[in-house]
């Protein structure tokens, strides 16, 4: 059976474009056809933008006919709703965002529409970002497209599993603690958070701003390295954006591994909570990257256990100041009750946040309020600082560490949920880069004995991108895990 | 249910965490967050294993130093567009529920 358009990479749907053997409208079409069909059973939109898509094709159409399409030109792409898209509303999973409609454009969106991309739609996430499982948007919760009674991952899981159904070619998200590459194991795409500072994170709705990190979701690391080539760069209008040139990052796609040095840290292999088939799997895949020259190594990252209890001090403490500016005067919701100010304030925000944000605006107000500052925030920054140290020393003995993205395969929706402490510790392999500010990506490389996918994290030093797309592309080139689809026909 | 020695914050604590947060709870609420908040802060004392004395704390996740630019004016959203979103407005400004009493 020929293989549908909204099936194919962007790399390949190029090729196709350029040589106008189809045109961008044909594609958007056959998108949202796709769209139509499954949807309905996965939910991995709040907005979809159908009208705007087929204007946005027909000028990609115009742009290729004159032969000037970068690689990106026509190709659909969803934004997770977390970026400030002008004109079309940006909820980030929240009812006080319900009926925010920006008046501008989040940098990265800039630069896709500077490519003449073509935007379809919002993806659902968890509220503020805040999750692990999509399931505390407002909009209700995202399947996992290989398994509908299960979760897709957080927070982008609606990009995630929109990637994995075939809902759209290639898709942003964003990552604080995982939120890219725990969604993209758990819905078998490849997701990559880029070192801190390498994307602008203007216009991007800030969660926890030492932490945040655009990044794109992908069919194939091919794609993976062209959606980076858009978006990265410095920008004057992001002060913690870093000032330094962007590599094209898909020549760095070459078949050689033998000069790399693999890292496998003996703290992410063991412990109660590790899944012995996300463990076989990993290993697996390593062997394959010996067997291709690669030289592996045991590395050690001693201060592992204490990331996620160091993260969820710093992650919503600095949550708890960035979302004070809800306040129901600006913009987003307010309380239809008639009310002095204080009490506009504490029922708009009552109303409007859920309880996992609420949950972490608390904990946030408590960790910096006098008298317990010492105790938790700043004994978190310290301990900050060994998680760094731990890396700036295995990084002198190897090229890159190589772990399991995520403890287990995808668990089903509302396993966690009442529990968020558990749901907190399935972020426990992704934490430590977003505290040292590493880059990561995940790449598919195995499946459960259930067909779940499983996914390998890859970490590399400080704006090592190009070395890690080159390690998951030797990876892939062995290996058709990214090629296997989920049947939801 | 939490024991009495591994209390990390009372059900007032937390009623005033609130307060400084300008969120607001139902005692159904009140309840469970207390002990959520005291099965998370239990948690974190695994941070007292580790001592850190004399270590600089991180509070970016790499080095940095302030973004300076020349104090030049540049364009900005317009009066209209700022106020598109809000939830009330008068003549040019934001308009707020009555601020002084009496």
């Amino acid at each position: 059976m020929a293989r549908k358009l909204y099936q194919m990479t962007i790399h390949e749907l190029h090729e196709l474009l350029k040589n106008r053997h189809i045109s961008s409208r044909e594609l958007v079409v056959s998108m949202f056809e796709r769209i139509d069909a499954v949807e309905q059973r996965v939910h991995a939109y709040i907005t979809l933008t159908k009208q705007e898509a087929l204007q946005q094709a027909e000028t990609a159409d115009q742009k290729i006919s004159e032969g000037s399409a970068g690689p990106l030109t026509g190709i659909p792409i969803a934004i997770k709703d977390i970026f400030c898209t002008a004109g079309i509303a940006t909820t980030c999973g929240s009812k006080i965002l319900e009926n925010f409609v920006p008046v501008y454009d989040a940098t990265v969106i800039k630069k896709l529409k500077q490519q003449h991309a073509v935007l379809i739609g919002k993806t659902n996430m968890d509220e503020f970002a805040m999750g692990s499982s999509t399931e505390t948007s407002y909009f209700g919760p995202t399947r996992n497209p290989w398994s509908l009674d299960r979760v897709p991952g957080g927070s982008s899981g609606g990009s995630a599993a929109a990637v994995a159904a075939d809902e759209c070619i290639a898709a942003l998200g964003t990552d604080t603690g995982g939120s890219i590459r725990q969604p993209a194991a758990c819905c078998g795409v490849v997701g990559m958070k880029p070192t801190y500072g390498r994307v602008s994170r203007f216009g991007m709705v800030a969660f926890a701003s030492s932490l945040d990190q655009a990044g794109p979701f992908a069919k194939d690391v091919t794609d993976t390295a062209l959606m980076m080539n858009c978006i990265c760069g410095y920008d004057p209008l992001d002060s913690t954006s870093v000032n330094r040139d962007v590599p094209d990052y898909s020549r760095a796609l070459v078949r050689e591994v033998a000069d790399l040095t693999l890292g496998v840290p003996k703290e992410y292999f063991s412990g109660p909570g590790m899944d012995l088939e996300v463990e076989k799997a990993v290993w697996h895949a390593l062997r394959e990257l010996e067997r291709q020259g690669a030289t592996i190594k045991e590395v050690s990252l001693p201060h592992t256990a204490y990331a996620v209890a160091a993260y969820y001090l710093i992650a919503p403490a600095e949550a708890s100041s960035n979302l004070a500016r809800y306040d129901g005067v600006k913009y987003g919701y307010r309380t239809p009750q008639e009310t002095g100010l204080r009490e506009m304030y504490e029922l708009t925000r009552s109303e409007g946040f859920g309880a996992e944000v609420k949950r972490r605006i608390m904990l946030g107000t408590y960790a910096l309020s006098a008298g317990y500052y010492d105790a938790y925030y700043k004994k978190a920054s310290q301990v900050r600082t060994l998680i760094r140290r731990d890396f700036e020393q295995a990084f002198q003995i190897c090229d890159l560490i190589v772990t399991p993205t995520a403890p287990t395969p995808p668990f089903k929706l509302g396993e966690k949920i009442n529990d968020p402490l558990q749901m907190y510790l399935s972020d426990i392999f992704t934490i430590p880069a977003n505290l040292a500010g590493l880059p990561g990506l995940s790449i598919p490389c195995g499946m459960s004995a259930d067909g779940l996918p499983i996914g390998m994290q890859i970490i590399g030093n400080y704006f090592a991108e190009e070395t890690m797309l080159r390690c998951a592309y030797c990876f892939e080139q062995q290996s058709e895990w990214h090629r296997k689809k989920p049947v939801l026909a | 249910m939490v024991q009495e020695s591994a209390v990390k914050i009372t059900r007032k604590d937390v009623a005033y965490v609130a307060y400084l947060a300008r969120l607001r709870f139902t005692e159904e609420q009140l309840e469970l967050f207390t002990e959520q908040l005291n099965t998370i802060l239990s948690y974190f004392d695994k941070l007292q294993e580790l001592d850190t004395t004399g270590i600089e704390p991180s509070t970016h996740a790499v080095d940095m130093c302030n973004a300076f630019r020349d104090d030049v004016v540049q364009p900005s959203s317009a009066v209209d567009d700022t106020l598109k979103n809000a939830p009330a407005h008068e003549r040019n400004c934001f308009k707020v529920p009555k601020i002084i009493e009496g």
